[in-house]
């Protein structure tokens, strides 16, 4: 499984960009201080990345108030805003290759997959959002008086985004790509383990022409650089997503300093429902990848399988068939589905999930350990005759840990589905019309898959009910929670019509 | 039959200029001593010759460029001088059944209503990425077919295509359906849908802007089209539908048949395998596709027709201001739009005034050879417009208006019109009444605000509508009180991908442009389930 970590692939890509980039330029923080970043495969130092502070964040902010409050960006048509927005998308499929290995060795996303699909998925999402630059439209209203009555619907201003590890490009996209379509403008802090390619698209944004102070990139870590965001009293708004852990903390940071908008994507424990009908050679692999993707590191990972009793132990054979075609090895192979978790804290946190199993009484049906030499992988583990008060059943492991749990009926799947604190997502897998409809209304999630998972789409929106957080990431939701809306009205006279 | 491949056709051996300055010193016309329409001598001089080839001249069927199936073709003019330019293959109802069988088959099986509404918009994009390649090609072409001044068809009028398209291709990943809250234990929810095979009829005097305002919302929702071009104006709609099928554009989704609106247009009209039908001209003509339609198979049908439309001058406005725009909005395009402002409503108090600086904005401005530098007014379109504006001008004369400026033809061949304006126009006189489509300004005096609606609204039309006041209450009240498509406010001719444009009465049915244009090529589809 991991017997190929000398071969050619393990090479590091020429790291450029690894200072801030604030008002446009690459500049070093004003501490001088800089953070050891760590490749997961090997546990090696790869790049020193200049940390941001609070100073930073600072500066970063008062460029991208300049840049909102003076500068053109908000000012341009949306067709302008659009035209830059096209050429940056452009960009980013040029330097696919490049882009691709980055998150790779930062984050262990698979190096094929990156280069194939997921960074050009990026620029697809720009490509999305610029689309819609020109068709934010507010409403003329119908009034109860002799008055006319509008909305105007304007950026919010300087947006703080704070975005997670797993997914480093995604995440950059999803949060800059609507913010910029609206006329924002924003001060992104990535990840601490994963900061390099936040910085190469904000080198590419630049060359498309997004004006400076537009896009400010703040490596750094989340107690400094993510607090003086949240708590900053010019930023008018904060988009995050990480734990939820974090997002009270941000959320409360936002509340006592100036009551900023916020959006939060949070954890989740998302349950993926196997029905008597389902059919189990479709369903097996579509579970095993809904809970393994990206080594489990997915807010929307099916981490709760419940299995229908008739279905169960059908199910269950066919998922240990898959789970043995299932590599974990070098991302940059070709061959692995599965490289090392992101980082040492995260690879100790999921080993110690994985003896809370075992020890409260589940199966370990497959894997339990780390594999052995240098990095931070995990066997793919599945317990089976998980109970839902078990700890593995409750809290998010984000590791590639699977929980198979047994119902009998609709309702009590229903029920304990929903017994979570979190409502991300869920998958529902069977042919039957009836139980379709009836679960994708009862689950109290933002996301359902009927028969599919992870179908993402730059048009769907994508956000926690419960604590899984509020506002929506993707599809035109995501573009108005960057707008506020302005009501305007005066009076008419002799008005034909009211 | 000829048919080979559009890409086959695409060779281009040009050195271009690169801008109308250059253009202009190439054949050693300088833009000083620009002459007047009143120095007739202008347009005795040699006609510039554009450095553009006409490389397509068939129909566009089945992504390949054929012969007509009668083998005919007919003749575009050259608007300066009427004579030829090239050529035209001439459809006529069998190639509409060709063309119309291609659409069908690339509807019903083909892959483009089947493909990701993302591929589409990057099929759209890529299509304005080479338009804007040869933007100056296609709008030498467009004023050589239209005369139009070229300078307004490329640093104007293409961009704006552009813009179209990009915007088009923005709409086709964001075509949402409501799901539906239901009155019991159903589940609603609404699917939009392709409406199928489109027939488009456009107009000759935006050639190209007419095209986008109809093909890019018909492709972004998915449809399949046949398009016929006006007789007047083939050229730019073959090669740009060519660079689509450069972009990637599957083919016979997107058919064009240059030919004359009795046999060519009334086919697509009446076509029983069309689903949906888009015309863009006269009112006249208007009543007859819809009749058609109506006779056929029930096609609905979207009408943009003629105007009449005030441009309301109140005593507050900033006169010289208004007195450009005014201009502007009546003599833009040899005053060939249908939302002209042919009705200059001026307040009493501020109405001699007016009328003096309009005169000498009219007398100024510079009439001849559109491929010249500076040039703001080019010829007429054909003779027939020629003719049926200068007839226009002579009754204005006979009814007693007053003429202050111009009035005549200016030069011995090609069709250029002097900018004529008229003062003391009355409500019932032809000139204030019908649709001239010419360089003719007929300003009219009013004293009251609800007088001046009431009588901007007393028309058959409902096109547009400009006014200029400094007031918001008055803004407001003409505002809401005009019963027109568009009210342009201290502007006019503000014509934004976004903004949807149409008329009430008989300017015409249903919207163009903006988030409204989708409607006019989606079905709408209720899926209620227990």
């Amino acid at each position: 499984m991991n017997g190929n970590m000398e071969k050619a692939w393990m090479r590091i890509p020429d790291i450029k960009f690894t200072k801030l980039f604030i008002n446009g330029e690459f500049v070093d923080a004003i501490s001088g201080k800089t953070f050891e970043n760590i490749d997961p495969r090997t546990e090696e130092v790869i790049a020193n990345v200049s940390e941001g502070d609070k100073e930073d964040v600072d500066l970063a902010v008062k460029a991208a108030r300049q840049a909102f409050d003076h500068g053109p960006w908000p000012r341009l048509p949306g067709c302008e805003r659009r035209r830059i927005m096209l050429k940056f998308a452009d960009l980013i499929d040029e330097n696919v290759d490049e882009l691709a290995a980055l998150d790779t060795v930062d984050a262990a996303n698979l190096y094929s997959l990156g280069k194939a699909m997921q960074i050009h998925h990026g620029a697809e999402l720009i490509r999305y959002y610029a689309g819609a630059a020109d068709k934010i439209h507010g409403t003329t209203l119908k009034m109860s008086s002799e008055l006319q009555g509008y909305t105007l619907v304007e950026p919010i201003g300087v947006v703080g985004h704070i975005v997670p590890w797993n997914f480093p490009t995604q995440m950059f996209v999803m949060k800059v790509g609507p913010a910029l379509a609206a006329g924002c403008t924003m001060v992104v802090k990535p990840a601490e383990q994963t900061p390099l390619s936040a910085l190469y698209y904000a080198h590419l944004a630049k060359q498309a022409g997004v004006p400076d102070g537009v896009i400010n990139v703040v490596t750094g870590y989340g107690s400094t650089a993510g607090a003086a965001i949240s708590s900053h009293m010019d930023i008018d708004m904060v988009s995050f997503t990480g734990s939820t852990e974090t997002g009270h903390r941000i959320m409360q940071a936002a509340a006592t300093s100036n009551l900023k908008a916020v959006s939060l994507e949070l954890g989740g424990k998302s349950p993926f429902i196997v029905f008597d009908d389902a059919d189990v050679d479709r369903v097996a692999p579509l579970a095993l990848l809904g809970c393994f993707f990206n080594q489990g590191q997915i807010c929307v990972a099916g981490t709760r399988t419940f299995v229908q009793e008739g279905i169960h132990d059908k199910f269950v054979d066919r998922l240990l068939e898959e789970v043995k075609r299932w590599v974990v090895g070098d991302p940059f192979d070709p061959n692995v589905n599965q490289g090392p978790q992101v980082d040492k804290k995260q690879y100790k946190k999921i080993l110690s999930y994985i003896e809370h199993g075992k020890r409260e009484g589940a199966t370990l049906l497959a894997g339990g350990k780390p594999l052995p030499g240098k990095g931070y992988y995990i066997e793919p583990t599945i317990f089976t005759d998980v109970t839902d008060d078990m700890t593995i059943a409750k809290e998010e492991i984000f590791g590639p840990v699977m929980s198979i749990m047994k119902f009998k009926t609709v309702e009590e799947v229903i029920k304990r589905a929903n017994g979570t604190k979190y409502g991300l997502a869920a998958g529902i897998m069977t042919n039957d019309l009836n139980i379709a409809n009836t679960v994708a209304r009862s689950l109290r999630a933002g996301a359902i898959w009927i028969n599919c998972y992870f179908a993402f789409d730059n048009d769907l929106p994508i956000g926690g009910y419960k604590m899984s957080g509020f506002g929506k990431d993707m599809g035109i939701q995501a573009l108005h929670k960057y707008l506020q809306i302005k009501s305007v009205a005066t009076p008419i006279f002799n008005s034909p019509w009211l | 039959m000829a048919a080979r491949r559009v890409s086959y056709f695409f060779s281009r051996s040009l050195s271009l200029p690169t801008s109308p300055a250059s253009l202009a010193k190439k054949y050693g016309l300088s833009g000083k001593g620009m002459q007047r329409y009143t120095t007739a001598t202008v347009l005795e001089e040699p006609v510039i010759t554009p450095p553009v080839q006409v490389n397509y001249t068939k129909l566009l069927i089945n992504g390949q460029f054929v012969d007509s199936a009668s083998g005919r073709t007919f003749p575009t003019l050259d608007p300066r001088t009427g004579e030829v330019i090239a050529h035209v293959a001439e459809g006529d109802a069998e190639d509409v059944n060709r063309a119309v069988s291609a659409a069908r088959k690339a509807f019903d099986e083909g892959p483009w209503p089947k493909m990701t509404a993302y591929e589409r918009s990057r099929i759209l994009l890529r299509f304005a990425d080479l338009v804007e390649k040869h933007m100056q090609e296609l709008a030498q072409l467009e004023t050589w077919d239209n005369g139009k001044p070229y300078e307004q068809a490329l640093t104007a009028e293409l961009p704006l295509f552009v813009r179209l398209f990009h915007y088009y291709a923005g709409w086709a990943d964001k075509i949402h359906g409501l799901t539906v809250p239901a009155d019991g234990p159903h589940h609603v929810q609404v699917l939009h849908e392709p409406i199928g095979v489109a027939g488009q009829i456009i107009p000759w005097n935006f050639p190209l802007l007419m095209y986008a305002w109809k093909v890019g919302p018909a492709l972004a929702c998915g449809n399949t089209i046949v398009l016929k071009s006006a007789e007047q104006t083939p050229l730019t709609a073959l090669y740009v539908s060519k660079l689509f099928h450069e972009a990637g554009l599957p083919d016979g989704v997107l058919n064009v048949v240059s030919g004359y609106g009795p046999t060519a247009g009334a086919a697509l009209a009446s076509h029983m395998d069309i689903d949906k039908l888009a015309f863009t001209g006269s009112t006249d003509t208007g009543k007859v596709v819809l009749e058609l339609a109506a006779k056929s198979n029930l096609k609905p049908v979207t009408l943009e027709l003629g105007g009449k439309s005030p441009f309301i001058v109140c005593e507050d406005a900033d006169i010289d201001r208004a007195v450009e725009i005014a201009h502007f909005a009546l003599f833009f395009n040899q005053g060939q739009c249908c939302c002209a402002g042919s009705r200059t409503f001026v307040h009493e108090r501020i109405y001699d005034e007016f009328v003096e600086k309009a005169k000498a904005r009219a007398a100024k401005r510079t009439v001849g050879d559109p491929f010249k530098k500076g040039i703001e007014q080019g010829p007429q379109i054909d003779s027939d417009q020629f003719e049926k504006v200068l007839r226009y001008i002579r009754s204005g004369i006979d009814g007693n208006a007053k003429l202050e400026c111009g009035g005549e033809r200016v030069g011995s061949k090609g069709f250029f019109i002097q900018p004529t304006v008229f003062s003391n126009v009355q409500d019932n006189m032809l000139i204030a009444q019908e649709e001239i489509f010419g360089p003719v300004q007929s300003i009219l005096k009013f004293k009251e605000i609800d007088e001046v609606i009431k009588r901007a609204n007393a028309t058959r039309y409902g096109l547009a509508a400009g006014v200029f006041t400094k007031n918001i209450d008055t803004a407001n009240t003409l505002s809401r009180g005009l019963r027109a498509g568009t009210v342009w406010v201290n502007c006019y001719d503000v014509f934004d991908a976004a903004i949807p444009f149409g008329g009430y009465k008989m300017s015409g049915v249903g919207r163009e442009k903006g988030i409204y244009s989708l409607n006019n090529y989606l079905q709408v589809k209720a899926v209620v389930s227990s």
